[in-house]
């Protein structure tokens, strides 16, 4: 398994993804994180449990279908299939700024040392890093900038309005 | 104009120290380039045929009489010994070496430039009129504007990643000569209903394979709602755009694809969530930054001056450069002057680093220590004085600067082709000195008016052959290096993209072909007045078929 970071520290992964109820007759017991589909499909079945849930969006999915559900969720997870490509980037802020999501947000895929700060400022916390990816560089990527100009997760305001201004 | 604050100022120095971690990273090996090339097109480096090629960031193409010397100084120490002016308005080194790159940027650094998403699929560098300030058919000065979407568009965390890269052109004049229809976003600043200044926002415009013009997605926006609603544009754009084909990536196809209609409720409904953010602007937002951009104390002037007039009566070759190269000022007794790097004997857009220093000397002393680039790839001294022309012309004849060729046939814009580019397929550069030395007679010229030939090495049209009035794509056919023509197109308030007109010349013939089609314009102009595209538009294209094709 890959390195894993979650709030700046490295952790254990505690969290066990699960395909679905189509291919297996009982729910696993821990904590378990399933597709948007199977989340919506088997929500009461899986609100059964009592240990906590997650849901994996991937980058067609709107957060949005999320939104009642968003309280009874511990994480989400965003997928990078390839570092080039952006989508959850979008879905990190929206997650955070525009519905308030206070769990978990990891990302998941082609994790990469120079994305780190940009997900961090996107309300993303949680990283299982790509493969290769070395724990001790990774996590300095946090801190080698410093200075933000526009608002995200991390900030309100532009650089502009911040400090009273 | 803008100056840095502390925070740019460590937000630079930050920059610079990562990116010299990757490159040793990359030196000792620990780094493929595979790996090194997502790091290196971050900061603007690019692997082209023969070596790394740097493009260093113009915000909006103001320069400072000491960046000027920097960049001389880069090309001198690092490079050799020139540097070449891009149709963005940014500066490019061809020859720099990978272990210097990091001292490059530090040297950039002090005088508060950057590489910063000059390549990548980022929001590049934004681009304006280059008469920003001082054009005479200004509703305002669009700068403050670009200097509040270079902050807002630096190191965006939700849009470094986007599916292609992103180009903004903000225009605060009724003639455009920024071209923003053909950019991913334009933005053109007008009097609204209301009585303010906002925007007119155009979304879809680009080059490439798939030439369009931008859509008017927004007849007014309140300039305070600028930021919020480029976010929203940004955000349903890095979420819909397509990545399963690196042709069809950019915003242009998404509106085309989605619908000019459905693409507007789509950004207006995302906006409508946004609006009132705190990246919304707020009047003091707005009058802070202008402040960096008030009018410069000019002096209370005559609008005449005595050499100046004499000279123009005595000396027909200063009055030449007089009639092409000046241009009005908004302030009297002032003038603006186009710099021409367009000379038989230089590259389009080539400038040597002897020359650069002996243009921030004259920036120095004759037009408020600023030079300004432009998207057809020339200079601009945007303040000098009436008084002062005259010699300023001397000195800008013996830097072989003073062509009297602006928007003239033989100011011709061209990518740097097969000569440098990995991408290309045919080479640019010398088919532009070929046209050049072929028409380099003023009579000629002059007596064609105004008019562009633009030339691309490749499909990519980085020499915006589309938006020219004669265009010419280079193109490779079976291992022959052929040119196709274009006819038709403006980047102009009146943008069209040209007509193919027929098969392809060969490198041989393409030179002549252009001279057939000038002949075909002379001989069926209504009058020395009736521009070609005018001609072109009127006439359309049988008579230039007729000619070429017999």
């Amino acid at each position: 398994m890959g390195n894993y970071i979650k709030d700046r520290k490295p952790d254990t992964d505690e969290w066990m993804p699960f395909s679905g109820l189509e291919d297996s007759d009982t729910l696993p017991a821990g904590d378990i994180y399933v597709p948007l589909e199977e989340w919506l499909k088997n929500r009461e079945a899986l609100l059964t449990r009592n240990s906590r849930l997650g849901v994996l969006l991937n980058n067609t999915d709107d957060p949005a279908a999320l939104v009642p559900d968003l309280d009874r969720l511990d994480l989400v997870v965003l997928e990078f299939p390839k570092m080039a490509d952006g989508r959850a980037f979008s879905q990190a802020r929206l997650l955070r700024e525009r519905y308030g999501f206070t769990g978990d947000i990891r990302a998941t895929g082609d994790v990469l040392h120079d994305q780190l700060f940009y997900m961090q400022r996107c309300g993303i916390n949680a990283f299982e890093l790509g493969e290769g990816e070395d724990l001790t560089s990774s996590l300095k990527a946090f801190d080698e900038m410093t200075i933000t100009y526009q608002p995200a997760a991390d900030e309100e305001f532009p650089i502009w309005r911040r400090d009273g201004k | 104009m803008y100056q840095y604050s502390e925070q740019d100022h460590q937000l630079l120095l930050e920059r610079v120290e990562q990116f010299r971690g990757q490159v040793q990273r990359r030196l000792k090996g620990q780094l493929s380039e595979d790996e090194f090339k997502h790091q290196r097109l971050r900061n603007g480096l690019y692997l082209q045929l023969h070596a790394y090629m740097l493009r260093v960031a113009i915000p909006y193409g103001l320069l400072s009489a000491e960046q000027m010397r920097t960049l001389a100084h880069i090309a001198r120490k690092y490079d050799k010994g020139y540097g070449h002016f891009s149709t963005r308005q940014n500066i490019q080194y061809n020859w720099p070496k990978l272990e210097d790159v990091p001292n490059i940027l530090d040297d950039l650094a002090a005088v508060e430039m950057h590489a910063i998403q000059t390549s990548g699929n980022c929001i590049r560098n934004t681009t304006s009129d280059p008469l920003a300030g001082v054009a005479r058919d200004e509703v305002e000065d669009p700068r403050p504007y670009c200097e509040l979407i270079r902050q807002w568009s630096t190191f965006h965390p939700e849009f470094n990643f986007l599916p292609r890269k992103f180009k903004i052109a903000v225009t605060g004049a009724v003639g455009d000569r920024a071209a923003v229809a053909v950019h991913d976003i334009g933005l053109k600043l007008i009097q609204g209903p209301d009585g303010e200044n906002g925007f007119e926002v155009y979304v879809g415009g680009g080059l490439g394979r798939t030439p369009m013009i931008g859509k008017l997605i927004r007849k007014y926006l309140p300039k305070e709602d600028m930021l919020t609603y480029l976010e929203a544009i940004l955000r349903v754009y890095n979420q819909l755009g397509r990545r399963d084909n690196l042709y069809k990536a950019r915003i242009k196809i998404l509106v085309h694809e989605t619908g000019e209609e459905k693409f507007r409720k789509l950004i207006e409904a995302e906006w409508q969530q946004i609006k009132a953010t705190g990246l919304y602007l707020r009047e003091q937002d707005i009058e802070r930054i202008k402040g960096f951009f008030k009018d410069p104390d000019y002096q209370e002037l005559p609008d005449t001056d005595a050499d100046f007039e004499n000279l123009l009566l005595s000396d027909p070759e200063f009055g030449r450069w007089a009639d092409k190269n000046i241009d009005q000022h908004k302030q009297s007794g002032y003038r603006i002057v186009y710099l021409s790097l367009k000379s038989v004997n230089q590259p389009p857009g080539d400038v040597t680093a002897d020359q650069m220093d002996a243009i921030a000397d004259l920036a120095d002393k004759y037009s408020l220590g600023q030079i300004r680039t432009t998207h057809r790839q020339n200079l601009v001294l945007s303040d000098v004085q009436l008084k002062d022309l005259v010699p300023l012309w001397q000195e800008l004849k013996a830097l072989d600067l003073a062509t009297p060729n602006y928007n003239h046939l033989t100011d011709i814009i061209s990518c740097p082709g097969l000569d440098f580019c990995a991408l290309a397929t045919a080479r640019s550069i010398p088919i532009s000195q070929a046209i050049t030395e072929r028409f380099d007679n003023y009579d000629f010229i002059n007596d064609l008016g105004d008019l562009s030939i633009n030339i691309s090495g490749c499909i990519n049209a980085c020499g915006h052959h589309h938006v020219a009035n004669i265009g010419i794509l280079g193109v490779n056919k079976k291992g022959e290096e052929v040119y196709q023509l274009t006819l038709g197109g403006s980047a102009r308030e009146d943008a069209s993209i040209g007509k193919i007109i027929g098969p392809a010349f060969g490198a041989d013939q393409i030179v002549d072909a252009i001279g057939d089609v000038l002949g075909v314009y002379l001989e069926n102009r209504e009058d020395p007045e009736e521009t070609f595209l005018t001609a072109y538009r009127r006439l359309g294209q049988a008579p230039f078929k007729e000619k070429l094709y017999g």
